[in-house]
């Protein structure tokens, strides 16, 4: 079985051989970007446009320093900035850059979906870079090729996922990915942010972080979504700290070789303790980042191959 | 005197709770006669049912047509094309316009353009306050004389207790139906599908299923003070049946209804966002709807109407949560009901008792059955003739329906208003 899928919309549509797919080309890639040269053509010729509608610094970034590597032409857009002020719809918007000929459309969206229903209404392979609260597939991509190095496999893991998971397209993608790999998931977080309808995907859930980190191999942490509270969720910030906040203590009931992930930015001393984050014996933020560009390299350089299939 | 006479018919009877075959006679607009077996001669003019479907013509409460404000959506001529069209011989039409059918002005308008191009019977709603905005009543009595059959501010809750509490006393007064949209809009603000699972999965704002027997059970509470006249627009989750089932045992004026969208599709529908299966209240869980069907069995949920809510392409053609709501279901609404008669959940008789029989009882109106002196509002159809619903052929302006490429079963073939034809299949 190899890769065989147009766009990478979302994990749910991917199976366990399609994952590990990517994340064995994804390998490659790592040692590509650590030598001096990090150079290939294999998009030579083709054109990338990210097309951002919500703010990002390090997707966006993670998504051009790929496509630049792997030889293609990219283009960023702002799209905040753009047209969709001016009353454009999403459609219209696709339609016209449909007509500029590209060949991968990166994607980020507020609402769930939005990226869907681009994909429906252009040729080009298109790669969702987060869609509301619905799915961000290169995160959980990334993450899963962070895990797979630091603990050897994927498969048969105690992961806790802990925080805002109600708002979270990151929970979302990593819940579906780590079940499809038949690791065991723990959800933690207060019941406002981690709804009982949760532990219908599989996954365990905790209201005691002491309870639900004990003996787990991989703790993720979640950015607390400030910008998406419409209030009310929690009490307050220090008190979500107190109670959810990943500190030394609380991470000693973890086993001793467990990793913490954090997919940034990180607000630290509100879900993290700034200290811990930069523990480089515990902490794998930092290797997140870098499996991140070698994640969307291999995810884009399968779809390009099956574009050229295509034509 | 004009006579048609329909022979060889299978009369479905919503009033008796029978089917039969037989004969019906109608005279300058009027039933006047009805049998079984052979019927007797005629000078009039004769039709042959050919053992199909006769039955009292569909009145369909909450029927969106878009004028004044879109007429590019729905105007009175595609909608009276499309009623006909369906076998709804009476649209029941709501106010929820731009503007909202609030003055006797507006309503006498819309009645005015309803009679220059609506083949069916057309019977205007009125809102309860001005600009559906929860603050004042309107003015019920005017609107009454010049035809409002029903007062209802459709989807928007009237939030504020003591405007309501006072619309309905006056209501009351006036011997006026009240419409409501059963809901707590504090949990369903903004939601775009029912929490579970699925809107989990999606990512999906969502409202508990909760939430509409929170609304009902205050309007429950409301009309135990005022004593008025009550109509749930839409019942739509299993938990809201047993407060419903309550106020009707101690003997409150209220009725519900349901749609026939939440009668017969669920959340899983939507799939992967397909925005002509959002309305509201959104799409249930699987549970739910069999609940509902249930109580429309045993007559717990009175009433099925199509909810016709047509929206344009560009209002539909967006990110989900972005998206509007709503459906066309004119057209639609009784091949779809003829899904609940082929899965063997609702027989015929039980259908028409929600579609004709017990709104006309709702509205005070004689027709809605198969009696004589009763107005010859008919629809002939034929329940078994398998089709794909094609939307670009429904006579709608606006084709944004959920049955799209579907496989229906159950065709009108026929639809007489005052016994005259107003649509002959081709």
């Amino acid at each position: 079985m190899r890769f065989a899928h147009r766009h990478l919309l979302g994990i749910e549509h991917l199976s366990q051989s399609d994952i590990t797919e990517i994340l064995d080309l994804a390998e490659t890639y790592v040692d590509m970007n650590r030598q001096s040269t990090k150079h290939s053509d294999v998009l030579s010729g083709l054109t990338q446009i990210n097309m951002f509608f919500e703010n990002s610094t390090r997707t966006q970034a993670s998504f051009e320093l790929a496509g630049k590597r792997l030889g293609a032409d990219v283009m960023n857009m702002a799209m905040q900035a753009s047209s969709i002020k001016k009353g454009e719809t999403l459609i219209d918007t696709a339609m016209t850059l449909n007509a500029m000929h590209p060949d991968l459309l990166v994607v980020r969206h507020p609402h769930s979906g939005a990226v869907d229903l681009l994909a429906q209404k252009v040729n080009c392979a298109v790669l969702n870079a987060g869609d509301g609260k619905h799915e961000h597939p290169t995160q959980a991509l990334l993450d899963a090729l962070t895990i797979r190095r630091a603990k050897g496999r994927l498969h048969r893991l105690n992961i806790a996922i802990c925080g805002d998971v109600a708002h979270s397209r990151v929970a979302r993608s990593n819940l579906i990915l780590l079940g499809k790999m038949e690791n065991r998931i723990r959800l933690i977080g207060p019941p406002t942010l981690v709804p009982n309808q949760f532990a219908e995907f599989g996954a365990e859930i905790y209201g005691d972080m002491n309870e639900g980190l004990k003996d787990v191999d991989v703790v993720m942490m979640l950015r607390l979504q400030k910008e998406r509270m419409d209030g009310g969720f929690i009490p307050s910030e220090r008190e979500y700290y107190h109670r959810y906040g990943l500190d030394a203590a609380k991470l000693a009931q973890a086993k001793p070789d467990a990793i913490v992930m954090h997919p940034g930015p990180m607000n630290r001393g509100v879900e993290i303790d700034g200290t811990l984050a930069d523990d480089i014996n515990r902490s794998v933020i930092q290797e997140q980042v870098e499996m991140g560009v070698a994640v969307r390299m291999a995810a884009m350089d399968l779809l390009a191959r099956n574009l050229r299939e295509a034509a | 005197m004009s006579t048609v006479l329909f022979t060889n018919a299978r009369l479905i009877d919503p009033e008796a709770g029978t089917t039969s075959t037989g004969w019906l006679q109608v005279a300058d607009g009027r039933i006047v006669a009805r049998g079984e077996g052979n019927a007797p001669g005629s000078d009039g003019q004769i039709i042959d049912c050919n053992g199909k479907c006769l039955a009292p013509g569909i009145i369909d409460i909450g029927v969106k047509v878009c004028e004044p404000g879109e007429r590019h959506k729905e105007s009175y001529k595609s909608a009276g094309l499309a009623a006909a069209a369906g076998g709804v011989t009476t649209i029941v039409t709501r106010p929820d316009t731009s503007p909202a059918i609030d003055t006797p002005e507006t309503l006498e308008f819309i009645t005015r353009r309803a009679q220059a191009d609506t083949p069916v019977n057309m019977l205007p709603m009125a809102a309860l306050t001005k600009g559906r905005e929860g603050r004042e009543m309107t003015e019920i009595g005017f609107l009454q004389d010049a035809g409002a059959v029903a007062f209802t501010d459709c989807d928007h809750v009237i939030t504020n207790t003591k405007v309501l509490s006072r619309a309905l006393t006056y209501a009351k007064s006036c011997g006026a139906l009240v419409i409501a949209h059963p809901q707590e809009p504090g949990l369903s603000a903004g939601a775009a599908a029912t929490s579970g699972k699925f809107a989990a999965l999606r990512g999906l704002p969502a409202v508990p299923p909760m939430a509409e027997r929170m609304g009902l059970d205050r309007d429950i509470a409301l009309l135990e003070m005022t004593g008025a006249a009550y109509h749930a627009d839409q019942i739509t989750t299993a938990r809201a049946l047993p407060a419903l089932e309550r106020a009707k045992r101690n003997g409150l004026d209220i009725t519900a209804g349901t749609s026939i969208h939440h009668l017969t599709l669920n959340e899983l529908d939507v799939a992967d966002y397909r925005t002509f299966f959002k309305v509201k209240p959104p799409l249930r869980s699987e549970d739910d709807r069999q609940a509902v069907i249930e109580a429309v069995r045993t007559g717990l949920i009175d009433i099925i109407s199509s909810m016709h809510t047509p929206q344009d392409e560009e209002s539909k053609r967006l990110p989900f949560e972005e998206a509007a709501s709503g459906a066309v279901a004119l057209e639609t609404l009784l091949p779809a009901a003829l899904r609940l008669y082929h899965a063997d959940q609702l027989d015929l008789p039980t259908l028409f008792k929600a579609l004709a029989l017990k709104p006309a009882k709702r509205l005070g109106l004689d027709s809605g059955r198969l009696s004589n002196g009763t107005p010859a509002d008919l629809v002939l159809f034929d329940p078994d003739v398998p089709f794909v619903l094609d939307r670009f052929a429904l006579k709608s302006k606006s084709q944004n329906t959920p049955f799209d490429g579907q496989r229906m079963q159950g065709k009108v073939l026929a639809t007489y208003v005052a016994g005259q034809a107003v649509f002959r299949r081709p």
